[in-house]
Formats: C-alpha cells, structure tokens, sequence
C-alpha cells in the first residue's frame, strides 16, 4: 500500500534519474505464408513511449495478447525493435555488443511467470543460483558462496543449508517462485522485470510473494516493471500504472489518480470487471464492453477500441488516432473524449 | 423425508486415492447439502480437495480409488447405490453434468462445435442428430455464442467462446445440477466477466443449480449464494454467502478473506503462514492447528461440526 509520503513522491518523481527510456517503440512480427513472403505484420507493439525513473515501481495492465510480454521481452532485449529505442542508463540496449549485453543483463533481474517452467529441473539451487555469478565472473568461489548465502536470505529461503541442495520440483510453488527471485537479485540488478510474477501461485502465498518483491524493491532501491492482468494487485505495488490495449499504452497515471478517476473507457471496464468479495456481486450484472480485442495484423482505423466503445464519437474515433493528451497532472491518455477545443 | 427438500445431499462422503506412501484422503467426511435454484461456491487452495469432491459427486473416479464411499442424495434418493450403468444412465449428464477444468481446451478438436454439443442429447436423451443440433443451437443463444459457429471447430474459437461451448454442451441435457470446476481462472478479466453473467442469466432463466469449485474468493462472490471452505479435505466453514463474505466464522476463513487484495478497499492483504498438511497422515487433531493463530489446548483433538446461527463451522472455538 502507499502511504502518504509514497504519493507525494510521485510528483517529484520527475526529479529523479531517467533509468529506462522506451521510445516510440514498435515491434511487428512478420507474418509469412509457407515459409517465404511477407504477407503482413503482427503489430505486437505498436508506438510505445515512456520513462521509468530509478527506485520507480510501474505496473503494465493489460489482456493476453495485447502486446504487453512482447513489450517486456524486447526490454530485456529478447527481441529486436522494428522501430524506435530502448534506452537503459544512457545507453541504446539494442545496439549493445557482447560484452554490453552482458553489463545489460547483469543490471536486469527477470522474474518469470511460471516459476517451475522458469527453473531448470536437473539443477539444484545452489547451482541455479551460482550460474549467474560465474557468466558474470565472480571467480572467487568463497565469494559466490557468500552471495548465494545472502540473496537466500533475502528472499527468505532460510535456513540456507535446508535449501541448496534441493531441485526444483521437491519445493513448493511459492519456494520456486523465492528461488526465481533470488536469481534475478543475485547480480545486485537496478531494474526487475517481473511477468505476471504470482498468477500460478495460491490465493494465500500470491501475498507473501507480492509484499516480498515490495520490501526488495524498496530496500535496495530497484525501479520495476511488474506485468500483470490483476488490477486489485497493482496498488499495493507500484507508483504509476500503464493500461495497454492492441499494442498501445492508452492510459498512463499515478496509480491513485487511475484508481479515483479513470479516463478512458477500456480502463472504466477493466476496472469494472474487477470483483471485490462481495455477496451484493450474485445479484447484479457487469457492464462488459462487446466484442473482443482486435486482431494486431489489421488494427482498426483511428482509436483501435472503437469498435467496442460506447462512447464513440462518430466521425472521429474511427477515422483519426487519438494523440495523447493530458487531462489532468501526470495522468495522460488517448482517447478523444478529453479533447480540448 | 428431509432430504427431499434439497436438490443434492452429500453425506460423509469419503475418497482416498491409493499411492506408494499410502492412501491420500482427499475427501475425507464431507457433508453439505444444496437447495433447488441456488449456488454453492466451494472455496479452497489448491490441493486441499475440491476437484476431488467433484469426481466424488459426479463419479468420475481413476483406477487408484482406496475408499469410496458415504452419501450422495440426488432429489431424495441414494445414487451411492445405483451401479455404475445405472448411474451413467440416470445421473450423470442428465441430472448433473460439469465444465471441468481448463474446459476450452478438453474440447475435440476434429469435431465441429456444434456437434460436440449436441453429442449428450443424443447419448442422453435419445434424439437424432437435427433434433440434437437444434437444441445445440438453442444452448448457443443461452449462452451468447453466434449461431454460425455450429459449424466451426475449437480452433477457429477464442478462450471465452470455447468456454461457452463447453457451457453449452453441460447445459443441453437440462441438468438440474452443474458443477463448474476453475470455469474462468485461463481466462481474462473481461471475458471472465462475461462469462459470468452467463451464468448469472442461466441460473435466472433456467432455474439450474450450480456448484462452482474455485480458489479465487472475489470473483467467486459473483455467482454464490451458498459458500463452502474446504481444507485438507474436510469441510471446514459452511454458510450463506451474505454473511460468509460480511464475516466468515473459521479462523482458516477469516485469514483466506484476509489474503485477497481488494481494488475498492484501503486493507492491506495478509498472508498465511505456513502450508497445507500432508493428506497422506493429516494431523489427529484440527487439521488448520499448526497455522492457527487462535489455537488451544482443546485443538488437538479433532473438531465435530459446530452450529451457529443456522451456519456451520469445525472449529473448536464455537464449541
């Protein structure tokens, strides 16, 4: 949860240090038919821009397939842009050599989402752990040792020696996931990108988990990218939220700002499909906007959520993209609805 | 006879799986009963037994069975003592059918939609083919798929109307009674919502009874009337959904609402320490004990169902 100070901070998040600076960035998949010949482009990400500030925690909200993964992998440098940049600490990380690329990962800690998946099952923690530290060329294996020690406690997988010899699927999920958080702490990064880092997790440990990705993020000062489709998480986590919809960021706010006064429609339904527990929930029905999400290889002209908005306005929504406005401090979005003229 | 008054009573129903280590007891003395036109929501982590109690009630049992055995009152009479063709025959499908989990990808994927669906009418009911195709497609418009897509296959469908497919081919018998086993958890938030006032508008229309199995407590306020918590295999909290999600009465209960993050509320969520027990050798006592805050000495003995204000809970405190 934020507390006062922790709001207040937002405005002069500004004042802080650019860490990572995404601009315009596209990334389109060819589409190809039997093997050979461009037929079209899946436009998983189609002109994304912002500015993450070191120690800053944003989350991206969004449905599968809107774009928010491939935004993440390119971040982390898995794939290359079609256009536009990625900037991390003044340098352009797709233009990086080798020995970049291995300053860049060493910086970047990546939680995954399905942290079994996520952890190679013939290894033991202890080795899952040290891998890292020898690619990044700690030789000192007293040293290694030490480390490996230490971001186990951090992540409370204590006692230590309980743990290092163990494999992955003699731990339980919520463990798993404590061993794939060390990984990405272990290189000491200044960014953790987390995918969707609890949903494979139970109701009772998805808490532990999101409070103990909280207090690193905290202590150690990491900015964070933490990627999910559960809006009831994101305030106990993060500082500003970004809404994606068909490739493209359409809202961008101080968490409280969203949360109090949501701008564009598709954040209105989001959040209204949100269930709180609540018995008076069996008795009403959810306003859910028709259709579904357009295919990212033909967008719709202009706003590509018209077609399921009822708020449409005729004439222009679907004829002219909607260019980002700011209809209130820091809490920008694409919708014509706050056109001003 | 009272239990002609309900739609289903589940009875001390017992199912332990056979294992190297011994016999797993993931239903181990289950009571609840369900009125006609309600839902039950049955809540609980994962490994704690609610997907086994749904094979229990609707005898979808694997080779490994230990035990099986206890009550199951289908409108007044015992099914536990139909065989398995009769059971087959008269029960399953027809009076109870079930979405099972991760439905949208059990369907086969060389048949088109439409007749998949109509497939338990057929069985069932005993229609031809065009009758069957369309009551098919009256279960199409129930459920909000386009009628055209009768003749689509599974992969020319997104999750949600897979989802609905698979909604439709349990509703198409008519059952009094469908159990829906994690129905949205694969899906996304709008279409999970959708599918909801599906069920929602079903359940007004159609007068069918539901039990909704699921591990997620907010969205599971969506459809229950009736709420049931499940740990270690046992039934630990019974109540009516108007008063469970105001102030559930089980420790186990009150620390599960405590986990979930709210979007509309300034609570901080907790969590629980501590995991599940084994339930190879569950402990003698309380099953929830070793995680318990409020724990006394009288907690390692077992605790019998306790009854309070109409609603029940197994724990000690209520004694």
């Amino acid at each position: 949860m934020l507390t006062q100070e922790q709001t207040a901070s937002i405005s002069t998040a500004s004042g802080r240090d650019v860490l990572l600076s995404v601009r315009n960035l596209r990334v389109w998949f060819e589409l190809r038919r039997f093997g050979f010949g461009i037929v079209g482009h899946v436009r998983a990400v189609d002109g994304v821009s912002f500015d993450l500030h070191s120690g800053e925690a944003i989350a991206v909200v969004g449905e599968s397939g809107c774009g928010k993964s491939s935004l993440m992998r390119t971040i982390l440098g898995l794939h290359r842009p079609t256009e536009g940049q990625v900037i991390f600490d003044g340098k352009d990380i797709h233009a990086l050599g080798r020995e970049g690329l291995r300053w860049y990962r060493s910086q970047v800690g990546y939680v995954q989402q399905d942290p079994f998946g996520a952890l190679p099952p013939f290894m033991n923690v202890e080795q899952i752990l040290e891998e890292p530290l020898i690619i990044a060329g700690v030789k000192d294996r007293r040293e290694r040792r030490e480390r490996i020690r230490q971001v186990m406690e951090e992540v409370k997988l204590s006692p230590v020696e309980d743990f290092l010899g163990k494999f992955p699927h003699m731990l339980s999920g919520g463990q798993q996931q404590r061993v794939v958080i060390a990984r990405a702490m272990i290189l000491r990064p200044k960014m953790i990108v987390a995918d969707e880092p609890v949903s494979m997790l139970d109701a009772s440990v998805r808490v532990e988990i999101l409070k103990l990705l909280r207090s690193l993020q905290e202590r150690h000062n990491l900015a964070f990218i933490y990627i999910t489709h559960d809006l009831s998480t994101v305030k106990y986590f993060s500082e500003r939220i970004f809404v994606m919809y068909a490739g493209q960021l359409i809202e961008k706010a101080p968490i409280r700002s969203l949360l109090d006064q949501p701008l564009h429609p598709y954040t209105h339904a989001l959040l209204a499909a949100t269930s709180d527990p609540d018995a008076r929930n069996a008795h009403t029905f959810k306003e859910v906007p028709p259709g579904e999400p357009p295919s990212l290889v033909r967008p719709p002209a202009g706003c590509r959520f018209h077609p399921r908005c009822s708020r449409m306005i005729q004439g222009l929504c679907e004829v002219q993209e909607p260019p980002e406005l700011e209809p209130y401090p820091q809490h920008f979005t694409s919708c014509w609805l706050y056109r001003q003229d | 006879m009272e239990s002609a008054a309900h739609l289903l009573r589940v009875e001390n129903l017992i199912l332990h799986f056979a294992t190297l280590r011994g016999p797993v007891q993931a239903v181990d003395g289950v009571d609840f009963d369900l009125d006609y036109h309600r839902a039950v929501v049955i809540l609980g982590e994962s490994g704690c037994g609610k997907s086994s109690l749904a094979k229990a009630i609707l005898r979808l049992l694997p080779r490994n069975v230990a035990r099986y055995d206890g009550h199951i009152y289908l409108k007044g009479s015992d099914v536990m003592r139909l065989n398995d063709e009769e059971y087959r025959r008269n029960v399953r499908w027809v009076e109870i059918s079930m979405v099972p989990q991760a439905a949208m990808n059990a369907l086969n994927p060389v048949l088109r939609v439409g007749d998949q669906v109509a497939e338990p009418a057929m069985v069932h009911l005993g229609l031809i083919r065009d009758e069957a195709l369309d009551l098919a497609r009256r279960m199409f418009e129930h459920v909000g798929v386009p009628q055209d897509f009768l003749t689509r296959y599974p992969f020319e469908l997104s999750g949600g109307m897979r989802q609905r497919v698979a909604l439709a081919m349990a509703l198409v018998t008519s059952p009094s009674l469908i159990i829906l086993d994690e129905p949205t958890s694969a899906l996304d938030l709008l279409t999970q919502a959708n599918i909801f006032n599906v069920l929602k508008r079903i359940k007004q229309e159609l007068g069918t009874s539901f039990i909704l199995i699921t591990h997620d407590i907010a969205t599971s306020s969506e459809l229950a009337d009736d709420v049931a918590v499940m740990y270690a295999g046992q039934i630990v909290e019974r109540s009516d959904a108007e008063r469970f999600f105001h102030e559930p009465l089980h420790p186990y209960s009150r620390m599960l609402m405590a986990s979930v993050p709210r979007l509309r509320a300034d609570q901080e969520p907790e969590f629980i320490t501590g995991q599940p027990p084994s339930l190879i050798s569950p402990p003698t006592g309380c099953r929830f004990a070793d995680r318990c805050p409020l724990r006394f000495a009288k907690c390692q003995e077992p605790p019998p169902i306790f009854e309070v204000d109409g609603r029940k809970v197994r724990c000690w405190k209520y004694a």
